[in-house]
């Protein structure tokens, strides 16, 4: 059969029992060792194509090959084998100078200016693009143009907001400057999710602008990547070969790569657990009390669960999702109980009524695919605080409601509580999903102990991300809404989406990140010290005070901290160590068998 | 009968006109957003969402949009999709090979199988195989296609493997052996498909057959001593075949629709599940070009059954 590819397993495995002798007793039989050993980083492990083809199965079907006009994940990593960033975000969340940047600048090193506002980047020597022609820092100064030209409409732009110029200074130097000081000096080159993968100039010369779209090279990019492109099916498979000009002689191990899209998530783990007939299988969020068993009984494959910065959350509304006319969800009105006097006591309520415990333990097996959170800013050590823990631990829907009766709002008949007329009933809106509905039903249960009315609502994902859409996220015609979403190693945009200046509302479209509608001095000042804070310490801080203002003024209910990569991976693949910052394929030139 | 064809064929250029206008207008007015797929990513503010939206030509209202759309698509092009930026007609010409190699060989095989069974059931009515056929017709529509699916999969790749479960369309077949791999990775889809068009059109064939069976000249055929096989085959059957003959042409689109659920569940990248994934991205140049052919090919096999039964029963003609 196809998929199980027949690999000159013995023959690798000499190999690697005489070339690996950290990693302890390798066997004849490769497919014994679990672990992903970092023996292959070293490079003489194995040669360019020993292995057969590596399968990997991807249940949405990458439909474009150019990050900068990827759609999602999936197209951006099946790019990722292709092209290369000038760094990645390593496992650690720190910058990982394994694309073509032959180091990280710092300013130790003097690559980063003592001003930050000049980043120099030395290129690797020598490296050329599977066409056999010479990679230069004209394709980088190049590919900066592209994206920072609004008419590409690149997704990847906001890398290059506030950046001021790309210039190649030589063949192999490129210096990037920002318009003002920057503290996130890493905002442009560093992580191919953000910053997408270096284009090549004489393949995209013709693409830029308004000629981005449609462009025929989207869809058979030329890379300086591991592998190189040989058959896309848009929205069902991609096929690669071993790129013969990879920069590194040895790599990458495997001849042929099929990358296939399509279907769901839980056959995708039958796949990969089950049958083995495939390699790698992304992003199995399938319920925990089907996947556990299917790992627990596998020989075939194992669980990749890495923590980066993913939370599901609830938004709790600041303004008045009810009010009449234009003014529905306008910051200028005020949430009838969010928001008034009481606002404070109420939210607490509704946070200490909040069982996250039961949530992380039922719906995501307890650390499987995630666990209970408390934190927005998470999987970076050092800005994780620790001041939020207290205040989240103490679920008790008893105390909550006791917390409301001191108030005033005393229970009625329908057993909702009231003040002067005013109910505390909410709406509770979120995707179509069966995870976040079983996440609902909890919240519910808990929630009405308190005292509070709950209607449940949910909206299709398609329309439920979307500024034009009444039911979307972005309107927050509700009371309260809950999804995930999750941010690069430097938080400093995504805490920028509780600003004041972000505010979504009607004059903008809904277009701005600020759904909650939460306005507080305190807090965008700590945004504004971030933008230009230098000293590493002090940043932390601020971005601990920053999360510490949003869970403890209950602005956002962290519920679950969620894995970043959630992928199931063959026992026989190695040299896989995922990062929870960067495309899951960031390092596919280092695996093997 | 010329005439009467070209007027059907004129009468159709309205209607599949008011198809496309309809399609178009309730794509455009439902809430789905090509762009919902970035979520709430912060890494793709709305600077960046209101470019793309011009880019691709969403700025515009849709009426302007629909007029733009018929104008390319009287030229032949029908515009490029949003998700790949790649030619719609690409799309379609990838995926087709693959809806025909399962759909249409599951709907060949219904019907190649329903027509004896379907006449057997009712010549030889409360037979054991006449229970038999309807216990397993009755199963054959009552139960999803999901559902027999994932059991396939379950019984036959899980537990058994037996077939594939993953459909791969990069399978060139040049010999016995990548023939036969065609058959493994094809043949649980089909047989899922193939059991839903048994089903369906035996029971047709049957009750057609258990109608004609009683009449007048099935008698006169019999007293005439004409041997049962004959009277079944040349008279019954041929008579009870016209109404059939015209459900399985105007089930033809429908093999070019493709099968949505099947294909999502086997990952056959078929027409089918192209349409389901562009109406979930809001893939709008996708998803009209497959509903306008599908309308066309509606308007076309209806036509065609017309036609097949003036030819069938000398009795009807159309002037």
């Amino acid at each position: 059969m196809r998929w199980r590819s027949a690999l000159a397993i013995s023959f690798s495995a000499v190999i690697l029992a005489a070339a690996c002798s950290q990693t302890g007793t390798p066997t004849t039989s490769p497919g014994q060792s679990a672990g992903g050993s970092p023996a292959a980083s070293g490079g003489a492990a194995f040669k360019r194509g020993d292995g057969g083809q590596l399968n990997i199965l991807y249940w949405q079907a990458p439909t474009i090959l150019n990050p900068h006009q990827a759609t999602g994940t999936k197209d951006s990593d099946a790019s990722r084998l292709i092209l290369e960033p000038l760094a990645s975000y390593g496992p650690d969340g720190k910058p990982l100078a394994n694309g073509l940047a032959a180091e990280i600048p710092t300013v130790a090193n003097g690559g980063v200016s003592a001003d930050f506002t000049t980043v120099t980047w030395k290129l690797r020597q020598g490296v050329k693009w599977s066409d056999g022609t010479a990679f230069t820092a004209d394709d980088v100064a190049f590919t900066f143009t592209y994206v920072h030209d609004a008419a590409t409409a690149a997704t990847t732009e906001s890398s290059t907001e506030g950046v001021k110029s790309v210039v190649a200074k030589d063949a192999n130097t490129v210096v990037v400057t920002y318009d003002a000081p920057n503290p996130n000096v890493y905002q442009y080159g560093v992580g191919y999710v953000s910053n997408g993968g270096i284009l090549q100039k004489a393949q995209y010369a013709g693409c830029t602008g308004a000629k981005a779209k449609d462009c025929p090279a989207d869809l058979k990019p030329i890379g300086t990547g591991p592998y190189m492109l040989d058959t896309f099916k848009p929205g069902d498979v991609v096929t690669y070969k071993a790129n013969p000009n990879f920069r590194d002689p040895n790599k990458p191990y495997f001849k042929t790569v099929q990358l296939k899209g399509g279907g769901d998530a839980e056959s995708s783990a039958r796949a990969v657990f089950q049958t083995g007939d495939v390699d790698y299988a992304w992003n199995l969020q399938v319920a925990a009390n089907i996947l556990q068993p299917m790992i627990s009984a596998s020989t075939k494959g194992k669980m990749l669960s890495v923590y980066g910065s993913s939370v599901e959350r609830i938004l709790l509304n600041f303004s008045d999702p009810n009010a009449a006319g234009d003014l529905r969800g306008e910051p200028s009105t005020k949430h009838p109980f969010f928001n008034g006097p009481d606002g404070l006591t109420v939210r607490k309520a509704l946070a200490m009524a909040t069982d996250r415990q039961t949530v992380a333990n039922q719906l995501y097996g307890g650390g499987l695919t995630g666990k209970p959170g408390c934190n927005i800013i998470t999987g970076v050590p050092d800005f994780e605080s620790t001041a939020t823990q207290s205040f989240c631990s103490q679920f008790d829907p008893v105390a909550a409601g006791k917390l409301l009766d001191d108030a005033g709002w005393k229970l009625g008949s329908d057993n909702i509580r009231a003040k002067n007329g005013i109910k505390l009933k909410l709406t509770y809106n979120t995707t179509v999903n069966a995870v976040r509905q079983a996440t609902q039903a909890i919240m519910k249960t808990n929630w009405e102990k308190a005292g509070f009315g709950v209607t449940l609502l949910q909206t299709p994902a398609a329309t439920f991300f979307t500024n034009t859409s009444p039911d979307g996220a972005n309107h927050f015609w509700s009371d309260v809404e809950m999804f995930t979403n999750n941010s690069d190693p430097d938080p400093t945009s995504y805490l920028d989406g509780w600003t004041t200046k972000q505010i979504a509302q009607k004059s903008n479209g809904w277009q701005l990140g600020n759904y909650n509608r939460y306005s507080d001095a305190t807090f965008d000042g700590y945004v504004d010290q971030l933008r230009k804070e230098t000293d590493p310490a002090k940043r932390a801080d601020l971005i601990k005070k920053a999360n510490d203002n949003l869970i403890l003024n209950v602005v956002i209910i962290p519920i679950v901290t969620r894995t970043q990569v959630t992928s199931g991976i063959s026992t026989t693949i190695k040299g896989n160590t995922p990062t929870g910052w960067d495309s899951e394929m960031y390092n596919i030139a280092d695996w093997y068998k | 009968m010329g005439r009467y064809i070209l007027r059907r064929l004129l009468i159709a250029i309205p209607t599949v006109a008011v198809i496309s206008f309809v399609v178009f207008a309730i794509l455009a007015l439902a809430p789905t957003d090509p762009l919902s797929s970035f979520g709430a990513d912060p890494r793709v503010p709305p600077e960046v969402r209101a470019a793309i939206r011009t880019s691709l030509g969403l700025d515009d209202p849709w009426p302007v949009r629909y007029v733009k759309w018929v104008t390319s698509l009287a030229q032949g092009n029908f515009g490029f999709s949003f998700m790949s930026h790649s030619p719609v007609v690409d799309l379609l010409k990838q995926r087709l090979p693959n809806t025909l190699a399962v759909v249409g060989v599951a709907y060949l095989i219904g019907v190649v199988l329903a027509i004896p069974i379907g006449m057997i059931s009712a010549v030889r009515r409360y037979s054991l195989f006449d229970h038999f056929a309807t216990t397993f017709a009755f199963i054959g529509f009552s139960v999803p296609t999901f559902f027999t699916g994932i059991l396939l999969i379950i019984v036959f790749s899980i537990n058994l493997r037996w077939f594939p479960f993953i459909y791969d369309s990069t399978l060139v077949i040049h010999d016995l052996p990548t023939f036969l791999d065609q058959v493994k990775q094809s043949i649980m889809p089909i047989t899922v498909l193939a059991l839903f068009d048994t089903a369906t059109i035996a029971r047709y064939t049957r009750a057609e057959m258990l109608e004609h069976l009683p009449l007048d000249y099935v008698r006169t055929a019999r007293s005439k001593g004409l041997k049962e096989q004959v009277v079944v085959l040349r008279h019954v059957l041929r008579n009870s075949l016209i109404p059939v003959v015209t459900l399985v042409a105007l089930g033809v689109p429908t093999v070019f629709g493709g099968a949505i659920v099947t294909e999502q569940i086997f990952r056959v990248p078929g027409i089918g599940e192209l349409l389901v994934r562009s109406i979930g991205d809001g893939d709008t140049p996708v998803v009209t070009a497959i509903l306008l052919i599908f309308a066309v090919l509606v308007v076309l096999f209806n036509l065609f059954a017309d036609i097949l039964y003036a030819v069938l029963d000398p009795r009807i003609k159309y002037t």
